[in-house]
């Protein structure tokens, strides 16, 4: 049983202002126009990227295969809609560089057709093993933003014998409510995502974990899941960032896991209710993952709502469906804004990760005005992990990167609480993931030197091993022919 | 038209408050007692507030423009005027007007920019002038005026009032007097016991500040309003005033109770001198304390020590001063020995254990 009477702690965090009822109140909208070219990155979750199979020119149907996943952790790509492959070639990828990655680029036919999907009589029937292996080849990732092959964590789940699922329905970042929304309409397919997947990984019971600011939300799914006393749905306080997995798992279940292991290994996997939902997909109607609801928000949007898109859209179609207005966008962000990306042109393509894409006015962004650090300590105590980004700033700022690591750099996990927080406008986590990768880059540049050095080393032992040989050889040439002359001499003085 | 590219991480959304926000805040809430203080002792303290402020203000461009950068910008953050601000609530209201201009040199000079400006100062500003001061010029320094109210006939006119300040006083006996805890330490030196130093001391009035002091640390009741009003603003944190006070209460009543007639009684060391600017104003300044709840108990418990003992047992009378330079050095040290447990670590940092079931 869970163990309530423990005190549930939450350390820091912020309640930003949610600006989330322009979006939250509407159902999802389905008619989206089917665009007439998709872009489907083959990346677009952690791990190895998939490989084509399909050729320029080959006709698709929706929800065929069309990239496969290839090593441990990786994830396939599907067809998003029926048509024709126009492109496999390098393109901009949605991120704040936009530099190219490889996708394919689908030409549809506007047909929409799907593939003839195996059914399932009784996917309860399936081996929990099966049910993890239909998961991943629907291409399933973790809908929350991680991104991580739900497959794989179904395997750990499973493998580690875990006594709790966790299904994560808090959506603590400002103005999405695509989850909601989803828990709103679909409760009922969620509940039946969550049966499977604790089929999957033979585990008894679960936890649906919803922010209290989310109350119709909560009705849903508890009626939902109402006729399984093994679900329980729970309301969480709304404190961002209470979907962080971690914090959501100390609250939840008390423990708190440790540093360099996965949740599983406590005995606790935890899941997205958008994840759940796919799952229901994949294993009731065979259907990948082509599709996701998305919400199109900020001060900028015309017609702010959440919206069902085919993956590989360009965010230009899904602003002009929603009559963003171009002018007024300071700054478009995909995901939440607070761990968002901002990203620098609207023809880049939504993928499985895309939780919001929002066109922000300037009003709504925080100032870049910066000013010296007095010290507040705010970050500090708002800092869901225990860090004191001030002193990491300082000592990034003065390029101290090690000192910055030994007091907690890689704990960090880029939540924003800090800047989001910050009086003097620093930019805090820019700071932090300048960090992380100049130590990356670092370490790898003195992994190669020394990679060179052995190498020199190598070598200058060689040549010395081979100057050594060449001269023993040349004295044993040399006493060889004074030895020869020896003999000559003393044959002639015989003779 | 993407107007706001850079920096591209998060928050792209932030709280609304900002540096000046905060000082002016800070200024808000010390605003009553400063004005209680200029009404209690007349034009000569209004003089004396009017100069340490706007020389404050004054250095603190004079630094930046020596450092070459633009003065505007910084000024209008409002962190040197708090500083003039909070060294003028701490002087003797009739001292000379280069009282006010040494100090406001020394704490904008010497105590902020030579570190290199706001947020890199190791000691409290104001504090620093403050003691540098009383060292420097213990006389005019510990020359108290008797309550003299503006508009009251007795009390210096406008034009007596510059006299004083640019002049100097003529006559400092007829208007002068010591505060309670110079009185007590003074009569203590002379062999008499506190019921018979205390025996026209009125509580009341030393609650409401009508008594002698500094320019505007006289009004416990104003100052702990002032306090509370930014604890529930959410501008400072109740750690150290509570430490603070709690710690110098728990001693003041130890002692009395032990022997009430060498100790005073804790209601009087609340309610006297520095205390309340101190605990509330002083000790909270985030550039000089540690930036960790924990640390900021011990800082504040720290603080109250120090004053318990510098007042009973030192040579000055009020010992807020030095208490708060002293925990100020250590506040480094405080912040590198307590550190907030990270997730999912110990408290020394190692990876916690997987728990066993």
């Amino acid at each position: 049983m869970l163990s309530f009477f423990s005190k549930p702690r939450i350390r820091g965090g912020v309640h930003a202002e949610e600006r989330k009822a322009a979006t939250a109140t509407q159902p999802i909208i389905h008619n989206f126009p089917l665009p007439e070219k998709l872009y489907i990155p083959l990346q677009q979750h952690v791990g190895k990227p998939a490989e084509p199979l399909i050729r320029v020119g080959d006709k698709v149907l929706k929800g065929q295969l069309l990239a496969y996943s290839q090593g441990m952790i990786s994830a396939p790509v599907h067809a998003p809609s029926s048509g024709i492959i126009l492109d496999v070639n390098d393109y901009p990828a949605p991120h704040p560089s936009a530099l190219p990655i490889r996708m394919i680029v689908l030409e549809t036919d506007g047909k929409d057709k799907w593939i003839e999907p195996p059914i399932v009589a009784d996917p309860f029937q399936l081996t929990p093993e099966d049910i993890s292996l239909r998961v991943g080849a629907a291409g399933i990732v973790g809908l929350g933003g991680a991104t991580f092959p739900t497959a794989v964590k179904l395997n750990m789940g499973r493998e580690n014998h875990i006594d709790m699922l966790i299904i994560n329905g808090a959506e603590c970042e400002p103005y999405l409510s695509c989850d909601d929304r989803l828990m709103q309409e679909r409760a009922g397919q969620i509940i039946d995502g969550v049966r499977l997947m604790l089929h999957g990984m033979e585990t008894e019971s679960a936890v649906v974990a919803i922010e209290d600011n989310k109350p119709q939300a909560y009705l849903a799914m508890q009626t939902a899941a109402s006729l399984y006393p093994h679900i329980k749905v729970i309301q969480i306080p709304t404190r961002y960032p209470m979907g962080w997995d971690r914090q959501l798992i100390r609250y939840v279940t008390g423990k708190e896991v440790p540093v360099g292991c996965r949740s599983s290994e406590i005995g606790v996997t935890i899941h997205n209710v958008g994840t759940a939902y796919a799952t229901h997909k994949a294993i009731r109607y065979g259907q990948p993952l082509v599709s996701r609801v998305i919400t199109v928000s900020g001060g900028a949007v015309a017609r702010p709502m959440n919206v069902e898109v085919p993956i590989g859209t360009l965010i230009s179609e899904l602003f002009n469906f929603c009559e963003v207005n171009s002018g007024q966008t300071a700054r478009i962000i995909m995901g939440g804004p607070m761990m968002g990306d901002s990203l620098p042109h609207t023809g880049l393509p939504t993928v499985k990760a895309t939780s919001g894409i929002l066109a922000l006015t300037v009003n709504e962004l925080k100032s870049t005005d910066e000013q010296p650090c007095i010290r507040c300590a705010s970050c500090v105590s708002v800092c869901p992990a225990g860090l004191r980004p001030l002193d990491m700033a300082n000592n990034i700022r003065i390029n101290q990167l090690d000192v910055a690591v030994d007091i907690g750099l890689k704990d960090c996990i880029s939540c924003g609480c800090c800047s989001y927080i910050c009086p003097s406008n620093i930019p805090l986590v820019q700071y932090f993931k300048y960090a992380s990768g100049e130590v990356a880059a670092r370490q790898q540049a003195q992994h190669k030197s020394e990679q060179t050095k052995r190498l020199i080393d190598a070598r200058n032992a060689r040549m010395e091993r081979i100057a050594r040989q060449q001269l023993e050889e040349e004295q044993a040439r040399i006493a060889a022919k004074k030895e020869r002359e020896r003999l000559k001499a003393e044959q002639e003085a015989l003779a | 038209m993407i107007t706001h590219m850079k920096p591209s991480s998060g928050a792209h959304v932030g709280a609304k408050a900002s540096v000046s926000h905060i000082m002016w805040q800070v200024i808000l809430a010390i605003a009553p007692a400063t004005a209680f203080g200029i009404l209690c002792f007349g034009w000569p303290a209004l003089n004396l507030f009017i100069i340490t402020v706007s020389s404050a203000v004054f250095f603190e461009v004079f630094c930046l423009r020596l450092s070459g950068r633009v003065a505007k910008p910084v000024i209008m953050d409002g962190s040197a005027l708090l500083t003039g601000w909070l060294l003028a609530m701490t002087l003797p209201p009739w001292a000379p007007w280069w009282i006010g201009v040494v100090g406001s040199g020394l704490a904008i000079i010497l105590g902020k920019q030579v570190y290199g400006g706001l947020g890199q100062n190791l000691f409290n500003p104001a504090m620093l002038a403050r003691v540098a001061l009383l060292i420097s010029f213990p006389i005019e320094m510990t020359t108290w005026p008797n309550v003299s109210p503006l508009f009251f006939p007795d009390s210096p006119g406008l034009f007596e009032s510059w006299h004083i300040t640019f002049a100097g006083l003529e006559n400092p006996d007829a208007t002068t007097g010591a505060t309670t805890l110079g009185f007590i330490k003074t009569e203590f030196s002379q062999g008499h016991l506190l019921p018979e130093i205390l025996k026209d001391y009125s509580g009341f009035l030393n609650f409401i500040g009508w008594t002698r002091g500094s320019l505007g640390e006289t009004s416990t009741l104003l100052l702990a309003l002032g306090g509370i009003w930014l604890i529930r603003q959410g501008i400072i944190q109740w750690h150290i005033p509570v430490s603070l006070l709690l710690t110098v209460t728990l001693l003041a009543t130890v002692f009395h109770v032990m022997d009430a007639q060498h100790y005073v009684s804790p209601f009087l060391h609340l309610n006297s001198g520095a205390m309340m600017c101190v605990a509330f104003f002083i000790a909270t300044d985030y550039v000089t304390s540690p930036n960790t709840p924990a640390g900021q108990l011990l800082f504040g418990a720290g603080c109250g020590l120090l004053i318990f003992v510098i007042r009973t047992w030192g040579a000055y009378p009020e010992g807020a001063g030095f208490a708060v330079l002293l925990m100020n050095a250590s506040t480094p040290l405080i912040d590198h020995y307590i550190r907030p447990r990270i997730y999912g670590r110990d408290r020394k940092g190692k990876p916690l254990e997987i728990p066993k079931s």
